[in-house]
């Protein structure tokens, strides 16, 4: 029984690409092929915007698969095709934004506010450890004892 | 009293960040083609499907590009705002037909009036492609060089037409050609 679910479960989280990218692309040799599902993998929707090129059933999305098909055919790099989306959709296409001067807060924001946040927490964790200690007065500490000691003998 | 301001200017700061983020308008990409040259085509025209049409035509003008299409709903509440355009006869407007049936589209345009000086057809969206659509409808403003100086995603409302789009066209005719 647990076979079978994994199975279906396998099966209906394999359909969800499958179906978006129904045209049937043939290609000379395996490594175009990765080229060509890396590359779609990698490109934004710009439709659905949340979607890459592979997984969206856009119109646009199509045309753009077809678009990158066509260039791996006529035997353009990578970079070519990456650089060909960039100059028509912006860096806003690409998934791995590079790095620049607009992008810095991108690339750099999260790690300024972990080390923030950590020198917040070094801070704070510093400052306690420097207190006395709450409880000093031995006087003090034995009326605590008694009265944990009352509490054992009787309980309620 | 640091220990009090510190976390509350911490959390002003994130509160302000978080509130523009989320009245940001995700569809508005920024165009990597403003300042660019105009992306050439040759398409034919929808009314002439015999005649062609492309960018270089307009050397020397100013012009608007708007990619349109029967089935963009969009289009719908755009229109109005185009006619109204074209009444004033300010500049040229030619309307780029993506991805559309020519009969669709004559129909469209005859039941609703015709804005455009001339309207080209991209039945395969192949135009649209290098001109960087994405959302039908959409509006370049081409200057006199053909170099394209706005693009407005989405449909052109009054209010973008009387202050964005409008002043940017009276600017862009005082340029020498």
């Amino acid at each position: 029984m647990r076979r079978l679910t994994a199975g279906l479960l396998a099966l209906w989280l394999g359909l969800g690409p499958a179906l978006a990218a129904i045209e049937v692309h043939q290609f000379k040799t395996p490594e175009e092929e990765q080229r060509y599902k890396h590359l779609i993998a990698e490109l934004r929707c710009l439709v659905c915007q949340n979607q890459n090129l592979a997984d969206s059933n856009a119109d646009l999305a199509r045309d753009l698969r077809e678009q990158v098909y066509e260039m791996i055919q006529n035997g353009a790099s990578d970079q070519d095709i990456v650089d060909y989306m960039v100059n028509r959709y912006g860096d806003f296409v690409l998934y791995r934004p590079p790095f620049k001067s607009t992008t810095a807060a991108l690339w750099i924001g999260p790690f300024v506010i972990l080390a923030v946040g950590v020198l917040v927490v070094a801070v704070y964790v510093r400052r306690r450890r420097r207190e006395p200690p709450v409880v000093s007065d031995e006087a003090e500490l034995d009326r605590a004892r008694q009265l944990l000691n009352d509490d054992e003998k009787k309980p309620s | 009293m640091w220990r009090y301001l510190l976390p509350l200017g911490l959390f002003v700061g994130l509160v302000a960040l978080l509130a523009v983020g989320l009245n940001l308008n995700p569809r508005e990409v920024p165009s990597p083609f403003i300042g660019k040259p105009a992306p050439p085509f040759t398409l034919p025209r929808l009314h002439r499907p015999e005649a062609t049409v492309s960018p270089a035509d307009f050397r020397g003008q100013v012009w608007l590009l708007n990619v349109w299409a029967s089935w963009c709903v969009s289009c719908r509440a755009e229109h109005p705002v185009l006619n109204a355009l074209a009444r004033r006869q300010e500049v040229i407007l030619v309307g780029l037909n993506y991805k559309d049936q020519r009969n669709d589209a004559l129909q469209w345009l005859a039941e609703r009036g015709d804005p455009y000086t001339v309207v080209a057809v991209d039945a395969e969206g192949k135009a649209g492609i290098d001109w960087g659509v994405y959302g039908v409808p959409e509006t370049f403003v081409v200057d006199k060089r053909g170099i394209i100086r706005l693009k407005h995603t989405g449909p052109v409302t009054r209010d973008v037409l009387r202050d964005e789009i409008l002043p940017l066209i009276r600017k862009l005719k005082k340029e020498p050609a």
